[in-house]
């Protein structure tokens, strides 16, 4: 297995706002199926880089490989680049003028013109498998942080994405909220989805991915499997943000 | 100050003509100027070459001369270079010219409103530009747009008195050519108060309600 | 043809005569402006108090101004009054009384409005620091509340300026009027004079009033917290 071309390869990544250095060279490969956690403490880069994986942001050198082919040239079609590579916000963000069921299916039937009968019951049941099936005509507005975060996760999932990006998606919820997210999560690594997770969550990380990335200052100072990272972390800088967090 | 109420009386017919052409005129009026203003205000957002430079020339035409200038051009300067209109195609014309300025303001500051997390969302999700619009800024623009649409409509509806300049039989000037007439000042005045009264009461309390009710049904406050 | 109307405007004191006009209308909106203001700020204030008794009788004056057009209010004083009370009044003073009230009552809604959307907590901290409620508003509220109230009220003087327009109406001899005059004079031997009048007097307007609203769009941008 590990002997194939990563699915996603980032060489050099670097990101400036003007002079201001936010990416400085980032360098990763992600494995099909692999789960991979992105730690460091804020204003370390870890959001912008999985931003920039998605194209929300203009980079300004290095390379980013989907399945060996790169995204950065203006020839990329960020909008068919998005369809296999999906990402959850912080902010879920769900369309507050649709319902649940249309928010779902916005995307599969419009941007991927797939038949609404066969992505409306693979909708519904993505929507059981996070336990909302029966809010599917629901407005945002009637749901809590956490449903609207699974809804937010189902929403990205129903476009069949190779790859899922999560960006500090229990940042926003009360703490009793968190658990029913991070569930839904681990769902989707035992059934073997790519993920990279952005998250403050160690515990959580720990648990579920299957490598670990520690950032800071646009850099990447540690890459460890789950296990020895948290148990053996190599770097001081890593030591002292987990010392912090009395992990 | 005395009141002639069998005057009033007989006046009625001329009153509820003339109130029903200024709500006539006015909807069709507001009814253009809003497609307007969303027009020109999505040309602004994508910043459409020239042609959003030439809305902006618009916006400070319409929104920096007064209506009732607007409307002697169209009716008498115009036919002196050949281009005749009726007075109630002029009155519509200026109203939605003068309107669709205000209305591309209130829709802007629509767009505004909706987040930049929002429309990210929607990229995220492979929408492209225009079903991003379609699908998730106009819907929720439309929405936070809603109180400053409504003041609009209650300005261009008052707006129509100015009509009277330029002979449209609306409810102003049928008042002063009552007047002229039959010398009833008070009562023709009184009438004209409560033939504004009718309009605008209901509506103003109709969009008070109708923005509390948009805000909940969208955004649950 | 169209060249034999535009010479109108530049003959003999045609053009004197239409500026004079224009100092007509900038005279009322001038007098009406600063009355407004005065009176705006004072009513404004007032209007901030919680005593309904104050707060009613206030803000049924400002929605009548709100709800029935300018037009009507000019026409109802032109005409009730000297109807009914045997009091002359030119329309030049008609038009002063009209654009007072109804500029005196926008005026004080934004004072009041900038005035009550201060957070609650600089008054209190005022309070706490001991200052008496004219130093709490001579240090405080009214050094905040003046960058609120600045550009809306300057977009206020623009509409007003813009409604001058209506004089016209109740036959103040203002720079529509005399446009209209010289127009009757001419109209036989220049056909077009019309469309060059009325283009002009657009001209007029506008020259005015693009320079103030773009002014309180910057302030509004500048001040923008």
């Amino acid at each position: 297995m590990s002997e194939q071309v990563p699915i996603l390869q980032v060489k050099g990544l670097t990101k400036k706002y003007g002079e201001k250095i936010v990416l400085n060279g980032i360098d990763l490969q992600v494995e099909k199926g692999k789960v991979i956690a992105i730690l460091g403490p804020s204003g370390c880069g870890k959001s912008t880089f999985l931003r920039c994986l998605n194209g929300l942001e203009e980079v300004q050198g290095g390379d980013i490989l989907l399945d060996n082919e790169s995204l950065i040239n203006k020839s990329t079609k960020w909008r068919e680049v998005r369809q296999r590579i999906g990402m959850v916000f912080q902010s879920y963000d769900l369309f507050p003028n649709l319902t649940v069921m249309e928010n779902i299916l916005l995307s599969p039937l419009k941007v991927q013109k797939r038949n609404h009968s066969e992505v409306e019951a693979q909708a519904l049941e993505l929507l059981e498998r996070v336990g909302l099936a029966d809010r599917a005509n629901d407005y945002p507005r009637q749901l809590s942080g956490g449903q609207k975060q699974r809804i937010a996760i189902v929403r990205a999932l129903c476009i069949n994405p190779e790859i899922m990006l999560f960006d500090e998606v229990t940042a926003s919820l009360d703490p009793e909220m968190v658990r029913e997210v991070l569930d839904v999560i681990a769902q989707l690594a035992d059934q073997g989805m790519t993920m990279l997770i952005v998250t403050h969550e160690m515990n959580f990380a720990k648990l579920v991915a299957d490598e670990v990335i520690f950032m800071d200052k646009g850099n990447i100072h540690e890459q460890a499997p789950a296990e020895q990272f948290f148990t053996n972390p190599q770097t001081e800088r890593a030591q002292q943000f987990l010392n912090i967090l009395q992990f | 100050m005395t009141f002639d109420w069998q005057y009033i009386v007989d006046a009625l017919p001329h009153y509820k003509t003339a109130l029903w052409l200024t709500v006539k005129l006015a909807t069709i009026g507001i009814i253009l100027a809003i497609i307007v203003g969303m027009v020109c205000s999505i040309i602004q957002y994508f910043k459409v070459k020239v042609l959003s430079q030439i809305v902006q020339v618009y916006l400070e035409v319409a929104r920096n001369t007064p209506l009732l200038i607007q409307l002697f051009f169209l009716y008498y300067g115009l036919p002196k270079i050949g281009i005749t209109l009726s007075g109630e195609l002029c009155g519509i014309i200026g109203l939605t010219f003068l309107g669709g300025s205000y209305m591309a303001e209130a829709f802007r500051a629509g767009m505004e409103a909706v987040t930049k997390s929002q429309i990210e969302t929607g990229k995220a999700i492979g929408l492209s530009n225009l079903q991003l619009m379609r699908y998730v800024i106009i819907p929720q623009a439309f929405s936070y747009s809603v109180p400053g649409f409504g003041a609009n409509c209650i300005f261009l509806l008052k707006e129509t008195s100015v009509f009277s300049g330029i002979a449209i039989l609306e409810l102003t000037n049928t008042t002063k050519n009552l007047m002229g007439i039959f010398y009833k000042t008070n009562e023709a005045l009184l009438m004209l108060v409560i033939g504004y009264l009718i309009i605008l009461l209901p509506l103003t309390l109709f969009l008070t309600w109708l923005e509390r009710r948009v805000r909940h049904a969208e955004f649950g406050n | 043809m169209l060249n034999s109307g535009i010479s109108v405007l530049f003959e003999g004191v045609n053009m004197q005569r239409l500026l004079l006009g224009l100092l007509v209308t900038l005279r009322v909106a001038l007098i009406a402006v600063v009355i407004s203001i005065v009176m705006g700020i004072l009513i404004g204030i007032i209007r901030t108090s919680k005593n309904k008794l104050v707060q009613i009788p206030f803000r049924l004056y400002l929605e009548l101004f709100r709800i029935i057009p300018i037009l009507v209010w000019l026409f109802v004083i032109y005409y009730v009054i000297p109807a009914n009370f045997d009091l002359n009044l030119s329309a030049e003073v008609v038009a002063l009384i009209v654009f007072s009230l109804w500029g005196t009552a926008e005026m004080s809604d934004i004072v009041r409005g900038s005035i009550i959307s201060l957070p609650k907590h600089q008054a209190e901290s005022s309070k706490a620091l001991g200052l008496s409620v004219a130093q709490m508003y001579r240090y405080v509220l009214i050094p905040q509340a003046t960058k609120r109230s600045i550009p809306p009220m300057i977009n206020l003087i623009t509409r007003m300026i813009k409604t001058t327009a209506l004089l016209t109406m109740i036959g103040v001899v203002e720079v529509i009027k005399v446009g209209q005059q010289i127009i009757e004079v001419n109209n036989l031997d220049h056909p077009t004079i019309s469309f060059w009048i009325y283009g002009f007097v657009f001209l007029l307007y506008f020259v005015i009033c693009f320079p103030l609203s773009r002014f309180s769009r910057r302030l509004e941008r500048k001040w923008a917290t």
